[in-house]
């Protein structure tokens, strides 16, 4: 087993979106990859009609010692959003100061299999947390079919590029 | 190792998961009570044997669990309780904590999932120590959380297996069940001693002021919000530590209790004679959550709404090629009285189709429609028509149908099998010919079946052609006795296929009647100039909107 650091700073990430998008596989590789990288990591999320087109959220929190799985509202760093709608529709979780994270218009068109939206949403998330681009391919070679894995790379690799930004947490 | 289950959300995944172990042997069960019966035998024949279920699960299981408490035990026996507080996915919120003062069996409570893996170890050992099934109670939050596991070293039991005739402990007639309840209140007597000592049950000493009596998921809740105060930890929620509780109230000026759903650890500390703040009856409604703890603890009211609350919600939709559409739509045309079950169909109650009348639990649709029916004058008995998937018939509604044969209130019962247990998960039953491990095994005949328990017709159908399934409805409408109707098709989401490529309107013919949004189809939406577009990429091809449509805008 690799030794861990223990990091100080706490990251709350609101994910939300519709069924089917991907927002719980998303939440689950930013968990694996905050793992690896040796934050204490708890997830919530509510998936029993996930799948049905309603509402999706997940909670992902990393820090030295995380207690509660949940996001209080008005203290989240960043609010991922996969549909704009459900964005808006949660903005009150997001701190003073945090900000939301969406992908820019004609994110989709680029990607070769529109199924990895969600990691090219995740990419861009990626630039903005301490954790090696490693550890992030690792996860997500963990939690995709591997005969999908090529395409959630690039899909992964067009956010990271798009998601450099100009927010500071 | 044993496990069996009936899928249900949040306690689905148990078995899912426990599937993959090759050395555990664990099956789905047609309803939760098999299963814990299932799970008795392994365990009278020393095995050590878990079941899961959602909260309502346990209503059905209730029956053998009550008894299981007098008989005890030879394997170790684990109930897990899945609750749903906050009802995400369930039809209400029982707090089945009072199922382990029901039964008078011992209740642990992880508060997360490091803690699941560790209780589960100790419930097996309490539960064979004490002789005593073991309630393992969890929620949503615990069940649909992830947090930090540290893998212990497996141990593998070394047991052969056998069932030992004992007729005292085993047969619960009056005489010997008169008998085994004194061992049950004895049992409980050295539970109570044994709550005091198990470590899980914990005073953890920190700010004199505050003093705080928790379990579950709230724990985590109190820690974020107050995590400096004096806490007393329940692992073991029932019977509980009661000398552990006075000396903790002792040490701190003020106490509170701090759980979600019923106020069950509240008055039995208040029964203690104890001064405890519990919290707002308003908070007996829904899951707690940092914020409302806070209130709990500082008496102010945040005027926050609760997470999960917000306005406006994406409502679930049945998925675009769903066979239950097709049924609903015509229901809906004909203006039909329709009794519901639990699935996914019970989304048919939803605007636009608004064809669903009743959902109470697993199995009622066929008995509500024999009451109506039993009661409606006969004109209107006419409208009367019960719908129920098919992992949910083969849960619970086989005695209703034969009620209907048997009282002769018969009217038509629609039984949608697509072939799985679709709304948690798409999990394997008796009628889809696969075992929860992947084997294939035999397979329901429901139209055999439904012949055998007394219908008078029964009549398949296929969902995709409107005009079958009018003229199949129309037909059992007018039969007189007990018609049944199969509705065969596939769940999308198991065959995973697009059935035809997606259609398209032509904008030129539509005339924006809107009759196809009728059908409440996620892949069909009103363009600016009040015209239907298709979504190519949600469509699936199952073509219900262009027979439904009247100038043959749609291909």
């Amino acid at each position: 087993m690799t030794k861990r650091r223990a990091k100080r700073r706490k990251i709350d990430i609101f994910l939300t979106g519709i069924g089917g998008q991907g927002v719980l596989l998303a939440s689950e590789i930013i968990g694996q990859a905050g793992l690896s990288a040796g934050y204490d990591v708890k997830k919530s999320e509510v998936h029993g009609m996930s799948q049905r087109g309603g509402s999706v959220t997940s909670c992902v929190r990393l820090g030295r010692k995380v207690y509660s799985p949940l996001i209080e509202r008005g203290t989240a760093d960043i609010l991922v959003a996969l549909n704009p709608e459900e964005g808006r529709r949660h903005i009150g979780y997001l701190r003073s100061g945090g900000f939301l994270l969406e992908a820019p218009q004609g994110t989709m068109e680029r990607l070769k299999n529109r199924r990895t939206f969600n990691i090219a949403v995740l990419g861009m998330l990626s630039a903005h947390l301490d954790i090696p681009e490693k550890l992030w391919i690792e996860a997500i070679a963990a939690s995709v079919p591997s005969k999908h894995l090529e395409d959630n790379k690039e899909a992964f690799f067009i956010g990271r590029e798009l998601g450099g930004g100009s927010h500071d947490l | 190792m044993f496990a069996a289950a009936y899928p249900g959300t949040p306690s689905t995944e148990i078995l899912e998961s426990l599937a993959t172990y090759e050395e555990v042997d664990c099956q789905w069960s047609p309803n939760e009570k098999v299963a814990l019966e299932v799970a008795i035998g392994a365990s009278m024949c020393g095995a050590r044997s878990l079941v899961a279920m959602k909260h309502v699960g346990l209503n059905v299981a209730s029956d053998a669990l009550m008894t299981l408490s007098y008989t005890g035990i030879k394997g170790g026996l684990v109930v897990v309780s899945a609750d749903d507080p906050g009802m995400h996915s369930s039809q209400n919120e029982q707090d089945n904590r009072n199922y382990a003062k029901f039964a008078k069996i011992p209740m642990l409570e992880p508060s997360d999932s490091e803690e699941t893996r560790l209780f589960v170890c100790r419930a097996f050992q309490i539960s064979e120590k004490y002789d005593t099934p073991v309630l393992l109670r969890l929620t949503t939050r615990i069940s649909h959380s992830k947090s930090v596991v540290r893998p212990a070293v497996r141990r593998k039991l070394e047991r052969e297996m056998s069932f030992d005739k004992d007729i005292a402990k085993y047969v619960m007639v009056p005489a010997n069940a008169r008998l085994r309840h004194r061992l049950v209140e004895k049992r409980l007597d050295r539970l109570s001693a044994f709550s005091e000592r198990i470590a899980i049950n914990r005073i953890e000493s920190g700010d004199r002021r505050i003093g705080i009596i928790t379990s579950g998921i709230s724990y985590h809740y109190c820690k974020e919000v107050a995590s400096n105060a004096s806490y007393l930890k329940l692992g073991m929620s029932y019977p509980l530590p009661v000398n552990k509780i006075r000396e903790f109230s002792k040490t701190v000026r003020r106490l509170f209790v701090v759980e979600e759903l019923d106020p069950f650890l509240e008055e039995q500390i208040r029964a203690l004679g104890l001064k405890v703040q519990g919290k707002p009856i308003e908070l007996r409604c829904g899951e707690l959550n940092p914020e409302l703890v806070r209130e709990i603890l500082t008496g102010r009211r945040s005027h926050r709404k609760a997470p999960g609350a917000e306005g406006g919600g994406r409502a679930p939709v049945m998925c675009p090629g769903c066979g239950h559409r097709g049924i609903f739509y015509v229901l809906s045309r004909l203006k039909l009285q329709v009794t519901g079950d639990i699935g996914c169909y019970t989304l048919g109650a939803l605007p636009p189709l608004n064809s669903l009348d009743t959902c109470i639990c697993m199995g009622a649709a066929i008995g509500n429609a024999a009451g109506m029916s039993r009661v409606l004058p006969p004109e209107k008995r006419k409208k009367v028509v019960a719908v129920i998937g098919d992992s949910t018939f083969l849960h619970a509604g086989l005695p209703g149908l034969m009620d209907m044969a048997y009282n002769q209130t018969g009217v038509t019962v629609i039984i949608l099998d697509n072939s799985t247990t679709a709304m948690t998960g798409r999990q394997d039953h008796p009628g889809t010919g696969r075992t929860l491990k992947g084997k294939e095994t035999k397979k329901v005949d429901y139209e055999k079946l439904c012949l055998a328990l007394g219908a008078d017709s029964v009549q398949t159908v296929d969902p995709y052609d409107l005009e079958a399934v009018r003229q199949a409805i129309s037909k059992a409408m007018e039969e007189e006795g007990l018609s049944v109707i199969v509705s065969r098709r596939e769940c999308v989401l198991v065959s995973r296929k697009r059935y035809a490529p997606a259609l398209a309107v032509d904008a030129e013919k539509c005339t924006g009647c809107m009759l196809c949004m009728k059908l409440g189809c996620p892949a069909m939406e009103v363009t600016e100039e009040e015209k239907v577009e298709i979504n190519a990429l949600l469509c699936n091809g199952c073509g219900l909107c262009s027979q439904v449509c009247g100038v043959e805008a749609i291909y």
